[in-house]
């Protein structure tokens, strides 16, 4: 086993991918020849030809609508947008076709179609270059969304969004894409959706996170850990369908549940794990669930991120409230 | 049964050619010698602004970047073409249209060193704020000249595009939607030969982008971009028919993007030195400069003074934006969501200003 980074991990899935079902394409904006602005893609070009892996014109909506095409007539695209504030003009074709054509035609049609988009915010980056787009895309029926924190997970994970026989949002984290090497298998592996990871077990708080986020929060339990606070830390990894089991089972451990992510409080992901957990952990909760998020607000230029961004040392402070809140 | 469309006899516009000689004499444009070195002038200055930047940038001093190096010809010569009242709705690389309709080279600066401060323009400068989103700023235009015509003003809107733009759904959904209510709107098609790393031909099929037109049904032209002049004569004469309520037109500048995409990008990756080469004989710095000192306008020696000037200039700018740029007020990120605050945000930001006093 080779340690190696989130992106070689993403690049090291869609080759043993390609290399393994010539049904498998990858396209997108700068992502043949030049292998992607971040080179996730790098080398897949030369080594499966220019047939199947491309550079298309800057059309996001195409970019998602062919893919449905695509997928339809036999291929298993897995096309690319280029940074998370872009994927608006694809939404028509995610929205209206790629999520309900299997509904639509009452089966006879599926889109087995990955859509991998850079993700999320604290790279002091330009407008448009930092969002949180889980929202857009978690509320629509009929798409699966899945968000890696780990080279292991992303490669395990992406290789099932592949497989898997509906449309894939696959957001990965491009704040971590180089943030550190993780031994990972050579060989082909599956990670199946829908399973969350505990991270950290933990017997005082809950704290469910995913993406770039999940090391932060990881950080910061080992530093409350050392005023004696037991922070349980759950990895998300798939926000449709969720791992409904696994958090409720850690709360009613724990009693106090705390979401951890950089999209915005009112409507959004926070919202739903917390209703639910209201719904099914209601009477084992010990205090008011807690919403740690990104303001609503549009997401600052690299000089007011900072304060806009999560930060280990603001988990920290929230989970001492946490730890101390009584009903 | 079937045609094609061929835009092959279609010439590249062109009054000065590289070397900066008339070889359309009685097309040279009438403009008083003061606005020939205002253009002159502007396009060096944003050129010479532009490689400090790109220092700044590898000095770890500025954050990611896009310049418009080799793209000042065709900039100069279509804001030189426009007048106060038209509207300007950009796209991320016009730094010289930005700076001829009078913004401070200080506020674009600002905005790349990531301070929205940056956006502001001064008063009466009608220039809308950079625009990330590829070639949506086609349906804002169709927008601001909709509200001129029904408002029976005079304005013209112009808007700039890339190569890479026109293949966007809102290019083609503004034109057309411009066409249809012959709406004043100028589209300037800056084709700087690539899309980050892609190249025209992977962008589009047709043998230019000015002939998109036809299909609008529009009239188009195709212009050396960097020949100031020869765009500046097109855009010129397409403002006038706007203005007259004759209708949307569309552009093609011929240029070349001798720079980066931005900071964050390597083109040799994914072109040769040798084009690199071959269109730095092209810049439009040196034909203008040429043009000028053959009309007596302008010298070397006046080009050495000013560009001491300029680059002392240009200098302390950049470290008038470092001493504060950085320096965002918790208030800034929230105040500006809505007119007035919402208690949701009053209340989010109250509680981060808590936190901030609790680590202080």
């Amino acid at each position: 086993m080779a340690a190696i980074t989130l992106l070689q991990a993403i690049n090291q899935a869609l080759d043993q991918a390609m290399a393994n079902d010539e049904r498998v394409v990858v396209y997108g904006e700068d992502t043949g020849f030049e292998g992607g602005v971040f080179r996730v893609t790098a080398g897949l070009q030369k080594k499966y030809g220019e047939a199947r892996v491309f550079d298309t014109p800057i059309s996001e909506s195409t970019i998602a609508g062919a893919a449905i095409g695509m997928a339809i007539n036999g291929l298993l695209p897995v096309a690319e947008i280029q940074f998370d504030g872009f994927i608006f003009p694809a939404l028509t074709d995610l929205v209206t076709h790629a999520a309900r054509f299997r509904n639509r035609s009452r089966g006879q049609y599926s889109v087995p179609m990955v859509l991998r988009v850079p993700h999320g915010g604290g790279i002091r980056a330009l407008e448009h270059h930092s969002e949180s787009i889980e929202m857009f895309v978690a509320s629509v029926p009929g798409l699966k969304v899945v968000t890696p924190s780990t080279p292991y997970d992303a490669k395990g994970l992406l290789l099932a969004a592949i497989n898997d026989p509906d449309p894939v949002i696959y957001l990965e984290p491009k704040k971590i894409y180089r943030a550190g090497r993780q031994e990972v298998p050579e060989e082909s592996y599956q990670i199946p959706l829908g399973k969350a990871k505990v991270v950290k077990p933990g017997t005082d708080i809950t704290v469910v996170s995913w993406g770039a986020l999940v090391r932060m929060v990881e950080k910061a339990a080992l530093e409350v850990a050392k005023e004696g606070i037991s922070v349980e830390v759950i990895d998300l990894r798939t926000l449709v369908p969720y791992d409904k089991e696994t958090l409720i089972q850690s709360v009613k451990k724990t009693g106090k549940f705390m979401v951890v992510t950089e999209a915005v409080k009112s409507y959004g992901p926070a919202s739903e794990l917390i209703a639910m957990i209201n719904e099914e952990a209601f009477y084992h909760l010990e205090a008011a669930p807690v919403r740690f998020t990104g303001f609503d607000i549009t997401v600052p230029l690299a000089r007011g991120e900072h304060y806009h961004y999560p930060s280990e040392e603001k988990i920290i402070s929230y989970l001492r409230k946490l730890y101390l809140a009584k009903p | 049964m079937f045609k094609t469309y061929s835009a092959k006899k279609d010439k590249v516009y062109q009054i000065l050619d590289e070397k900066g000689n008339l070889v359309l004499p009685e097309e040279e444009p009438k403009i008083t010698k003061e606005t020939l070195l205002k253009m002159y002038q502007t396009a060096l200055f944003a050129r010479r602004a532009d490689i400090k930047a790109l220092q700044y940038q590898r000095q770890g001093r500025m954050l990611t970047y896009a310049p418009n190096i080799g793209q000042e010809g065709v900039q100069i010569g279509t804001a030189a073409a426009m007048e106060e009242k038209d509207w300007f709705s950009p796209m991320y690389r016009d730094l010289s249209i930005q700076l001829y309709r009078g913004e401070s080279l200080e506020n674009i600066y600002l905005y790349w060193y990531g301070n929205e401060r940056g956006s502001l323009k001064p008063k009466g400068v009608k220039n809308l704020p950079v625009n990330v989103i590829i070639g949506s700023q086609t349906n804002i235009a169709a927008g601001l000249a909709m509200a001129s015509k029904i408002r029976q003003t005079d304005e013209v809107t112009v808007f700039t595009v890339g190569d890479g733009g026109t293949s966007h759904g809102e290019f083609y959904e503004g034109l057309n939607f411009a066409a249809v209510f012959d709406l004043p709107v100028v589209g300037v098609i800056q084709n700087n030969q690539y899309a980050i790393s892609t190249p025209t031909n992977k962008a589009t099929k047709a043998e230019t982008f000015a002939q998109k037109g036809v299909a609008f049904g529009i009239p188009y032209a195709l212009v050396d971009g960097n020949d100031p002049l020869a765009v500046y004569k097109t855009v010129k004469t397409a403002i006038e028919r706007a203005r007259k309520g004759e209708g949307a037109s569309l552009i093609e500048a011929y240029t070349y993007r001798m720079g980066p995409h931005t900071t964050s990008d390597d083109p040799s990756i994914y072109r040769t030195k040798e084009e690199e080469a071959s269109w730095a004989k092209k810049d439009p710095l040196i034909r203008f400069k040429n043009y000028l000192i053959k009309k007596g306008y302008w010298s070397e020696k006046e080009e050495e003074s000013y560009l001491e000037t300029i680059e002392k200039e240009i200098g302390e700018t950049f470290q008038k934006v470092e001493s504060y740029g950085a320096k965002v007020e918790l208030k800034e990120i929230f105040e500006h969501t809505f007119a007035a605050m919402t208690p949701e945000l009053k209340s989010q930001m109250e509680e981060h200003e808590e936190f901030l006093k609790e680590v202080k």
